[in-house]
């Protein structure tokens, strides 16, 4: 395939399709720009004349942004930090140690990938309620510390691929499993501990059927919710909404930009190695 | 002699089982606390009447009958569901497409591939935001580019007719997410793969036809598999941008599932539909894995 297209006709093709898969983008932030006249024009005006940046603190103004910035960034961080942590370990026992039952128990694990949510969300929900917990943080956090199996199955693919010969050698000077997976494995991996913690940030960054479940109080909702609740009460404001959602996209934009590779690898790797 | 070296094997065996479970244990216990406590919960819950204040009442199937009786908004959720299946093929073949392009020799091929993925990036609700100003009739870029083509645009999300389609054209703007899967599979095939049909004097059809596709069908199944899954709990979409309209023409599935729990706080009824959604995806993966023996070539394999 490689050369099956002439490269002027490939160059045509990628560009018309990377602007039609840009144009909803470029809407929301040129719509971001624009003053409450120039957006119900028949004609699309791409780049707004004057640009009125005062919509971006205004649509701040509206909704809490900071506060729930903040409440995000708790989310998210204790997500990460649980993930990361309950994920190094099981992936250390189904990649690089042999016991009886190991492919059994990964088979469960991969099952429940399979599982669709709502199967638990609502015993799950009981439970939360009945501890009290409904209506803070807990609910969104403490589950990321009992190992989420997709990233679990992440980084044992990519313990896999480290050479036993450097746990055998460490084993020989007397290091202990525990030891070896700290001082050796999670050295190596942090490629993948990195793209674990990015699809962990990302996930509880863009979280929207948590927050809305387990977050009743206004002051508590992240910025996800806080967008669908600027909706309810600002909806025919197109340009402070769009100004509003561009400013939850841009940092998710940012992270991918710096860490593109990280996850683009990461994908393809879950995807490609069975 | 013998039986002291089996009973040390033993010993040493039990070691390793209890050393690989206490690694594990993080997952085993959440398992146990967040996956099989609520699935046998769910499962009981589902024949009783529990409205979360009084204790759950037993009613035996009562729930489910109710369901399958409840043609106005089971079976209608149901089916409204059962349409976005289309978009599977669909978007199958974009993101097959958009990574064959992309698996070319050409300069600033990484530019486009970032371009391409983008709106799989964008957060859920932030999408959902972008698109429902993106579909407005009267000001939106869809119908703007549709005036443009001397086409008129629908109504989209204001009529039952068009709201579902709207969101298949919203989701196929993400289909950057499967083209990066795709695209990591195509660079996978051997190139000697392609050596070889080239000098049977394969063309680029016979090529893709019976070298690529067949090298990367594991990952197309892969896809279709989280795909029929996905289907079947699309949720955030729906609930921001039609809250279920016009006309509950975009009540799905999920959609219903979550008013019952937390809206109308039925929650028997809800894990009843949890269970039917479990039995459904259950049989629609078991299916899609019965004909891939046909069509998935796993190297190694002996044929």
């Amino acid at each position: 395939m490689k050369k099956s297209i002439t490269p002027i006709l490939g160059h045509v093709v990628l560009i018309a399709l990377s602007l039609l898969f840009l144009a909803p983008v470029l809407f929301m932030i040129s719509t971001s720009l624009k003053a409450d006249n120039q957006i119900y024009t028949s004609n699309i005006q791409w780049i707004p004349n004057p640009p009125v940046w005062h919509n971006y603190p205004a649509a701040l103004a509206y909704f809490p942004f900071w506060l729930y910035l903040r409440n995000t960034l708790i989310i998210c961080v204790g997500t990460v930090i649980g993930t990361v942590f309950s994920a190094a370990l099981p992936a250390y026992g189904f990649a690089r140690l042999k016991w009886r039952g190991r492919n059994a128990m990964f088979i469960l694990m991969i099952a429940t990938i399979m599982l669709p949510s709502q199967v638990t969300l609502m015993p799950v929900f009981l439970l939360f309620r009945s501890l009290g917990w409904t209506g803070s943080f807990l609910p969104l956090i403490v589950p990321s510390f009992f190992g989420n199996a997709f990233s679990i199955f992440l980084l044992r693919q990519f313990f896999l691929g480290i050479p036993q010969e450097l746990s055998d050698a460490a084993r020989i000077d007397g290091c202990n499993e525990l030891g070896i997976l700290v001082r050796i494995i999670l050295p190596l991996a942090k490629p993948a501990l990195a793209t674990v913690a990015l699809f962990s940030f990302m996930g509880a960054w863009t979280d929207f059927q948590g927050p809305l479940i387990y977050l009743h109080d206004s002051h508590q909702y992240t910025l996800a919710i806080g967008l669908q609740s600027f909706l309810g009460r600002h909806g025919g404001e197109w340009n402070l909404l769009m100004a509003a959602s561009t400013v939850v996209t841009l940092p998710l934009i940012a992270a991918f930009f710096f860490a593109q590779r990280t996850f683009i690898q990461g994908i393809a790797m879950t995807g490609v190695k069975g | 002699m013998a039986s002291v070296m089996g009973s040390r094997e033993a010993r040493r065996e039990r070691r390793s089982i209890i050393t690989g479970l206490l690694f594990i244990s993080p997952w085993l216990v959440g398992f146990l606390i967040f996956t099989l406590y609520p699935v046998i919960a769910s499962a009981y819950l589902s024949f009783t009447d529990y409205r979360v204040l009084a204790p759950p009442r037993w009613v035996g199937l009562g729930n489910y009958r109710d369901l399958f009786a409840d043609h106005d908004y089971f079976w209608p959720s149901l089916g409204d569901t059962a349409f976005m299946f289309l978009e599977l093929p669909l978007s199958l073949v974009l993101g097959l497409v958009l990574a064959l392009l992309l698996d070319q020799k050409l300069r600033g091929i990484a530019v486009y591939r970032t371009i391409l993925y983008l709106p799989s990036i964008v957060p859920a609700v932030a999408s959902a935001m972008l698109w429902l100003f993106v579909l407005n009739p009267e000001h939106g870029l869809v119908n703007a580019g549709l005036h443009a083509l001397h086409v008129p645009g629908p109504p989209w999300l204001a009529s039952p007719a068009w709201a579902k389609p709207a969101m298949i054209l919203m989701d196929l703007w993400g289909a950057g997410g499967g083209m990066v899967i795709y695209l990591a599979a195509l660079q996978g095939v051997p190139t000697a793969l392609y050596e070889a049909a080239a000098l049977d004097g394969a063309n680029a059809w016979q090529r893709l036809r019976f070298v690529t596709l067949p090298s990367i069908s594991p990952v197309i199944f892969f896809n279709l598999i989280m795909g029929v899954i996905g289907t079947f709990q699309y949720f955030t979409q729906t609930f921001i941008m039609t809250s279920g309209g016009p006309n509950n023409s975009t009540l799905f599935y999920a959609l219903y599932l979550y008013q019952n729990a937390f809206q109308y706080f039925r929650m028997g009824t809800a894990c009843a539909m949890a269970w039917i959604l479990f039995l459904l995806t259950m049989v629609a993966t078991l299916i899609v894995f019965k004909t891939s023996a046909r069509w998935v070539y796993y190297e190694g394999e002996a044929r």
